[in-house]
């Protein structure tokens, strides 16, 4: 019989449903497990058949639940993720991710010329003017731009 | 209506209310502008004049406008003799100027400075142009100017000419002008239109606004051509610059079929967009809207000031 490698379900941390289809990678992008491996395991399946959406990504990532900061980013992606934090093996907390209405401190501004380019102690603020897909304006230069992973 | 403290960082921080009001206020300034009167509206409050790009009518106009009204003037115009050359930041010149003055004019190479300067002093901030971004000022001396000329501006039909793209006086304006219930003309070569932004805000206003190529398409039915300069540098090469600049250039031929009452304004400087033979005609207006530089600016600082306006006629 051929062994087959199955992603079973986690003890404890944090499953990350509804992601966006092909959004994954991003996600684990912009929560920096690509650059620095977390020590516990991090599963990724991508293209799963959904009902609410035809297709989805997840998530699951062991032994770490994620904080507030680290969910807004991943609303910047994926409007319609679903944060699963899991202890024990049981559902502990179920949030869903809400696109913020204002992003502060977490994307740089595609405007080169932007204040917050240069070396003011500035932070970076955008109103979100469009849900989806993410259209953010820059409240320094005015500038409307879509979300990029390159710049969280 | 309150404008005690208030920063003058874009006109979309202003409702149409407040604007007729600033321009309103402009009005009874005039006598004063012209030197006809004398106005000590707020003495002893200095105005520090930050300038880390060039001009030459909003920093002398603002300097006037201050010593119009009875204020006093302190500032830089060439950053190589700042702290800001051994590499101070903005926040840090802003958090000691305002500890020297009452107000702050700033004009700065970055869009954005001024909402950031704005944020780090407790005195006001008035914006005089930041890079490619916004210059209020600029945009209500344009619109006092149309109001004074037109009566009012709703349905007027208003044409901008030249570079829509980079052209920051032209984006204030075009927000402005929205909020008037303007009808608009876009006139530039494709590569220099308006920037998506300015569009999309345009469309969510319901704005009327039609986009053209060729000036000679709404000569008969504009009231205010309002041309501006296309920037040699914005093209790669010289002959696409000279094809365009010629496109657009206005002349007393070229007003041919435009309305008797239909005025020419331009922000100034001109390079050679507007030929010097229209200087004489009816339509020009470009001189008399840098003279009402003085009125608008001595209102916004007045009011921010806090000046008891009861003396005006």
């Amino acid at each position: 019989m051929r062994k087959e490698l199955k992603i079973s379900a986690i003890r404890n941390g944090t499953v990350i449903d509804h992601i966006t289809s092909g959004m994954a990678l991003k996600v684990l992008h912009i929560l920096g497990l690509d650059e620095d491996p977390p020590t516990s395991t991090v599963s990724v399946i991508m293209h799963v058949p959904s009902r609410v959406h035809s297709f989805k990504d997840i998530v699951k990532i062991e032994d770490r639940e994620l904080k507030k900061q680290e969910l807004n980013r991943i609303a910047l992606l994926s409007p319609h993720a679903t944060i699963n934090i899991i202890r024990d093996g049981e559902v502990a907390e179920k949030h869903h991710v809400r696109p913020p209405r204002e992003v502060v401190d977490l994307a740089s501004c595609e405007n080169p010329n932007c204040i917050t380019n240069s070396r003011e102690p500035v932070s970076t603020r955008f109103k979100v003017i469009r849900k989806e897909p993410m259209v953010l304006k820059c409240v320094y230069c005015g500038r409307e731009q879509d979300v990029c992973v390159e710049r969280l | 209506m309150d404008f005690r403290g208030r920063d003058v960082v874009s006109i979309n921080d202003f409702t149409l209310e407040e604007i007729n009001y600033i321009l309103d206020v402009a009005e009874g300034m005039v006598p004063a502008a012209k030197g006809e009167e004398v106005l000590d509206l707020i003495p002893g409050k200095i105005l520090a004049m930050m300038f880390y790009e060039p001009s030459t009518r909003t920093m002398l106009s603002f300097e006037t406008a201050m010593k119009r009204i009875g204020g006093k003037v302190i500032g830089f115009s060439d950053v190589r003799a700042t702290s800001t050359a051994k590499g101070e930041t903005l926040a840090d010149t802003i958090k000691m100027v305002e500890a020297y003055a009452d107000v702050i004019v700033l004009r700065h190479d970055r869009e954005g400075a001024a909402r950031m300067a704005a944020e780090f002093s407790d005195i006001p901030v008035l914006n005089a142009g930041d890079g490619a971004g916004q210059h209020p000022t600029q945009t209500l001396l344009d619109l006092y100017t149309m109001r004074s000329e037109l009566g009012y501006l709703r349905k007027k039909s208003i044409a901008l000419v030249g570079d829509l793209k980079y052209g920051r006086t032209v984006h204030s304006l075009t927000y402005a002008l929205a909020k008037f219930g303007a009808n608009l003309h876009f006139i530039a070569p494709e590569a220099l239109q308006l920037p998506p932004e300015v569009v999309s805000h345009l469309e969510k206003r319901n704005t009327n606004f039609e986009v053209h190529e060729d000036l000679s398409d709404v000569m008969g039915e504009v009231d205010v051509l309002y041309v501006t300069r296309i920037q040699k540098e914005r093209f790669p090469d010289i002959e696409e610059y000279n094809k365009v600049a010629g496109a657009f250039r206005i002349d007393t031929d070229s007003l041919a079929g435009a309305k008797k009452s239909m005025i020419i304004m331009h922000p100034l400087p001109r390079v050679d967009e507007i030929a010097t033979d229209v200087d004489g005609t009816q339509h020009a207006r470009y001189f008399q809207q840098a003279f009402n530089g003085v009125p608008v600016r001595m209102a916004l600082l007045s009011l921010v000031l806090g000046a008891d306006l009861g003396v005006l006629k």
